[in-house]
């Protein structure tokens, strides 16, 4: 088993990743929506313990590669495999217990409005794991309030949270049932530059403390920075770039240095 | 309408397909019902009493108030009592579940609910169809009481009629059709407002614009419906069954 131990710049903690140990794992992916052509033959490794970042600038084709990973859409063309199972070929009982192994959260963090924390932290364990006892899901659902900070807010409904609570308990969500991979759609999209770096610590402590192999779909070059342990581009329906941060920006290619200018610009 | 049919039958095929999502269906019957049933009493009473109010005239012309309740039993059991109790289901009960669903789908929660391994389609699809069709016939017969109920008012505030009297002339001319054709009648509106607001719910899209017409098109969409179907279930029972 090839291993490394990896220290990136930007306080990005120290991680173990397997890189003998591909938990997603895209091969040649095409996928349209009518004639636009939205992926045009993307080629991914994602290792397990990796936070794997996909930077692009909005429509670039970000959300609809993890849609892809996770089944939401079928590829056109290409190979997606996830946890050894390839997601396109699977059947809808099949694919619904790969997906109780993949934590997603999305960038709307998709809290259901009509239940109260408790209620939608409880919601997948009790579809997933309908033997537990009501002492266990209140543990379980106690631990991951715990891990994300947030263990006052058990009562509170999703309307009473803040935006930042809100990503928070979407993560809480995906983590009690111990994924394996982690997909976070813009993590810390809408929200201020304080709640973002706590966004960007949860993100390396559920790396750390869980590791699992994780999509990371921004393009915010902070959380980037400080969440990835390799940071890919997309563009054009393609990859064009990919390394630590330091190897992909600075680049000659325009379209990577129009996203740091832009970025850091915007910021100053 | 492809969309519909295709709609259709996945909801047959996840109704009748394990496993079963009992405790939502019954979660959604429990909603549905309580939702409904403070306005379904005040408008089924009000209906009972102004309907006796306004025929009493007519028949009084006649010298024949005394069919009054009969008339009256015929009116609410056969055709007011499930048509208003519909008409109100879908302005309050379908409106919800469109916009309800409307406001899930644009904030990608029924997504979020797929990834969860549920599926959503049959949590809040075939759960929401479900609680309408069953739920509908058993408010539409407790309309039909409460209507019956406001028409002894009237009729007592009238004449010294005992309760006993005035229901046993009443029911004297609804027979075990009539209350079939009612828990039918009923099914079907129900079936309608479900399947309306759950369709236009789960096919919402551009934002809160999306949301809010979903809910609207449900109201009007299964409204409409119910009126046609009324319309060719009454012909069906004047022509096989009366």
């Amino acid at each position: 088993m090839a291993t490394e131990t990896t220290q990136t710049a930007f306080k990005k903690p120290t991680v173990t990743i397997d890189r003998g140990n591909a938990v997603i794992s895209l091969r040649e992916v095409h996928k349209s929506f009518g004639d636009i052509a939205v992926l045009k033959g993307v080629d991914l490794d994602v290792f397990k313990g990796e936070n794997l970042v996909v930077l692009g600038r909005s429509g670039s084709g970000k959300s609809v590669l993890i849609k892809i990973i996770v089944g939401l859409l079928l590829p056109d063309r290409g190979t997606v495999r996830v946890l050894g199972c390839d997601v396109d070929k699977l059947d809808t009982r099949t694919l619904q217990q790969l997906r109780s192994k993949i934590g997603f959260s999305f960038q709307s963090s998709a809290l259901y409005d009509g239940m109260n924390v408790r209620a939608n932290l409880e919601f997948p364990l009790v579809r997933n794991k309908r033997n537990l006892t009501r002492k266990e899901i209140d543990e379980a659902v106690a631990q991951v309030l715990g891990d994300v900070g947030l263990s006052q807010t058990i009562n509170q409904m999703p309307s009473e949270l803040s935006g930042g609570q809100k990503k928070r308990i979407g993560i809480a969500r995906t983590l009690i049932l111990h994924p394996d991979i982690m997909l976070y759609d813009e993590p810390t999209a809408g929200l201020d530059p304080v709640t973002s770096e706590e966004i960007n610590a949860l993100i390396n402590k559920v790396q750390k403390r869980y590791n699992s192999g994780a999509v990371i779909i921004t393009h915010d070059l902070t959380c980037a920075r400080f969440t990835g342990d390799r940071i890919v581009m997309l563009a054009d329906g393609k990859f064009i770039r990919q390394g630590s941060f330091d190897e992909v920006f600075p680049s000659d290619d325009t379209r990577v240095q129009d996203f740091y200018n832009y970025n850091f610009i915007t910021k100053a | 309408m492809y969309d519909i049919y295709e709609f259709l039958l996945r909801f047959y095929k996840e109704a009748f397909l394990p496993p079963y999502e009992y405790k939502e269906i019954i979660n959604q019957f429990f909603d549905v019902g309580i939702r409904s049933l403070s306005i379904i009493s005040l408008t089924g009473f009000i209906t009972g009493m102004v309907f006796t109010k306004q025929s009493r005239s007519s028949l009084a012309e006649f010298g024949a108030t005394s069919w009054l309740p009969s008339l009256m039993a015929i009116a609410i059991i056969r055709a007011l009592a499930p048509l208003v109790t519909a008409l109100i289901v879908a302005g309050k009960v379908g409106s919800h579940i469109g916009a309800e669903l409307g406001s899930m789908k644009v904030t990608e929660q029924i997504e979020a609910m797929e990834v969860s391994s549920t599926n959503p389609f049959k949590f809040l699809v075939v759960s929401r169809i479900l609680a309408t069709t069953c739920i509908l016939p058993v408010l539409a017969a407790y309309m039909g009481l409460v209507g019956m109920l406001g028409a002894y008012v009237n009729v007592h505030l009238h004449e010294e009629t005992s309760f006993t009297t005035f229901f046993q002339a009443a029911f004297v001319r609804i027979s075990f059709v009539d209350i079939g054709v009612l828990v039918f009648k009923s099914a079907v509106y129900g079936f309608t407002i479900g399947f309306a607001g759950c369709f236009n719910g789960y096919y919402a899209d551009h934002g809160t614009v999306g949301v809010g017409r979903a809910a609207n098109t449900s109201v009007v969409v299964s409204m409409f419906l119910i009126f046609i179907e009324e319309m060719l279930i009454v012909q069906l029972v004047n022509s096989y069954l009366h």
